[in-house]
């Protein structure tokens, strides 16, 4: 079928795509045809453009301007609508991320065509393609067509298998010369929170979770502790944000985040449905509880039935030990 | 200044949801029906712009089914002065787009100098209608705001979305739309007096013809919803609690190779 895959780059301000688009390039040369990246940045770099090339995009449309910093709809969407009216991609698909996420809501209403919004799973279905995404925090999934191209979508961090970079490979690249509009929405100040050096819950591939059972908030230290080990980011049940314990971005769950980690650690997690809903995708999880009739032991793949208090100490032990050989 | 603010009525969060016979549908027997919380956030702020500048007026819209009569009521209840309910049956299986296209219509009726939502409603988690809806209008937007403040003579907003890792503090224009995430305040609960006095607000019953709609075809549709696959059995790991965690230790290196 005529018309690219594109995959908008999604990128760390510095003009380095992040370890995601591995993911989303990965899924769209699995989908096959032709692999095009699309990157808005104020700046771009060779090795960004190079590591584009590695994971499988055999072009990249780069659309270089200072007006693109910081991301503002009103100045990202109008640039990209007018390239993919020219080129007629046949599927737009981006990581979801906090920019792309309304990116990409807002590319689908200026084509007049669907958002599947935080997908997990792409596959084509004769000449549709048809999008998995959960519902109701992940109580259900629902399986979504559109009723044209360029079908668009969203795709949830650490579910699609990343491509292997492959070394050698490059991509011609096209430099898009877009108007773009002057912004009406003027950046006053970026504050940024205070830096815990753990990954991000939503990006993490460990997640460790604290729930009721912590009993405070000074006893968060002892997750990050165990964080800092393993590479995790430290969510929170609702439980615990509502106590004040944790700040509302920790939260994991229906009103919260929803996280995929490839290993989930919850301590003190009794499991309420709406917690539930939002990790249960999570490939390994593990539950550490003094109750044994805590519902997370239902889908829990490893539980302990323990005191959270004395196995955190004992098990960022056995992690260090583990991971200094 | 008039905020129009946007909900959505969706099953609690306690909900163990169930597919219904119609596989594209959920079994609505015995749920609870909720305002989506990430809206009630965004009722909760229009009514504090409203009161702070002590004049205005604060319009809630819904778009579903008779039953989201209720999500308005409890709008209308914490202090929203009227409703609008876009009720069609042609709207039964509107994706976001549709959803934004209709509210767009409602937008230009009303002319509100400012629109606020939830970050996304927690029944389809799509977070898409806010933006749709500023991209219709032509209008900017900031999504999941965490703090927002009015200037004096109301042209302008300044709000702060939620990003990886902070937040970025935007001068808006106005009129604008904003979608509001957890964080933002704490919406009150209803008073005796409000849910008495929400009986006798005004709820209008607008159809997809008075909005002069072009279409009510849906961008994407869902062709069946799907029960999550079944997780395996997991294990207790049982005895002396540091041996137990040498043992979960070795599984999650050997066997699931997750560390």
């Amino acid at each position: 079928m005529a018309g690219a895959i594109w995959c908008v780059v999604e990128d760390d301000r510095k003009g380095t795509p992040k370890k995601v688009m591995a993911e989303v390039l990965g899924e769209a040369v699995r989908l096959g045809g032709a692999i095009e990246a699309v990157w808005l940045t104020d700046k771009a770099t060779d090795d960004g453009l190079q590591q584009l090339a590695a994971w499988g995009a055999t072009k990249v449309w780069l659309l270089e301007n200072a007006g693109l910093a910081p991301y503002r709809g009103e100045t990202w969407v109008p640039p990209l609508a007018e390239l993919a009216a020219k080129e007629s991609p046949k599927a737009i698909l981006a990581p979801v991320t906090s920019r792309m996420r309304e990116f990409m809501a807002r590319l689908a209403a200026r084509l007049g065509v669907g958002l599947a919004a935080d997908s997990v799973s792409l596959a084509m279905d004769g000449d549709k393609l048809v999008a998995t995404r959960p519902v109701y925090a992940g109580k259900l999934l629902s399986k979504v067509t559109w009723a044209k191209q360029p079908w668009i979508a969203t795709l949830r961090p650490n579910v699609f298998k990343p491509a292997e970079a492959q070394a050698g490979k490059t991509a011609q690249v096209e430099r898009v010369s877009a108007t773009i509009p002057a912004a009406q929405m003027k950046l006053v100040e970026r504050r940024e929170e205070a830096a815990t050096g753990l990954p991000e819950l939503t990006e993490a591939e460990i997640v460790i979770s604290g729930g009721r059972g912590m009993k405070g908030p000074e006893n968060y230290v002892i997750l990050e502790e165990m964080g800092a080990v393993i590479g995790a980011a430290v969510g929170a049940s609702r439980a615990a944000v509502d106590a004040g314990w944790r700040p509302h971005r920790f939260q994991i769950g229906q009103t919260g985040r929803t996280i995929s980690p490839k290993l989930y650690l919850g301590f003190g997690v009794s499991g309420a449905i709406q917690h539930l809903a939002g990790m249960r995708t999570s490939k390994v999880i593990v539950a550490i509880n003094k109750d044994p009739e805590a519902p997370i032991f239902k889908i829990a793949d490893y539980g302990i039935v323990a005191d959270l208090f004395e196995v955190v100490p004992e098990l960022t032990k056995e992690f260090k030990r583990l991971l200094e050989k | 200044m008039k905020i129009l603010v946007a909900i959505k009525q969706v099953p609690d969060t306690a909900t163990q949801v169930k597919i219904s016979s119609d596989p594209k549908a959920i079994d609505t027997a015995g749920i609870t029906w909720i305002v989506s919380p990430y809206d009630e956030f965004a009722v909760e702020e229009a009514l504090r712009i409203k009161e702070k500048r002590g004049q205005g007026e604060v319009v809630a819209v819904t778009l579903g089914p008779d039953r989201a009569k209720e999500a308005l009521r409890s709008a209308l209840a914490m202090g929203c002065d009227r409703a609008i309910h876009v009720n069609d049956p042609a709207l039964a299986g509107a994706d976001t787009l549709t959803t934004a296209r209709a509210l767009a219509a409602v937008v230009k009726q009303e002319s509100p100098q400012l629109v606020l939502c939830g970050r996304q409603a927690i029944d389809d988690d799509a977070g898409a209608v806010g933006a749709q809806l500023a991209e219709v209008l032509g209008w900017p937007c900031a999504s999941w705001i965490m703090e927002e403040a009015v200037d004096a003579d109301a042209k302008n907003i300044r709000a702060g979305r939620q990003v990886e890792g902070g937040l970025e503090i935007f001068d808006i224009p106005l009129p604008a739309v904003l979608s509001a995430q957890k964080g933002l305040n704490e919406p009150r609960y209803p008073t005796l007096k409000g849910i008495m006095g929400a009986k006798k607000k005004e709820i209008k019953d607008v159809k997809a013809a008075d909005l002069g709609l072009a279409s009510t075809t849906p961008e994407l549709s869902i062709t069946a919803l799907e029960a999550l696959p079944a997780r395996a059995p997991g294990r207790i790991i049982p005895g002396e609690l540091k041996d137990a965690v040498k043992e979960l230790v070795r599984s999650l290196r050997e066997d699931a190779k997750a560390i």
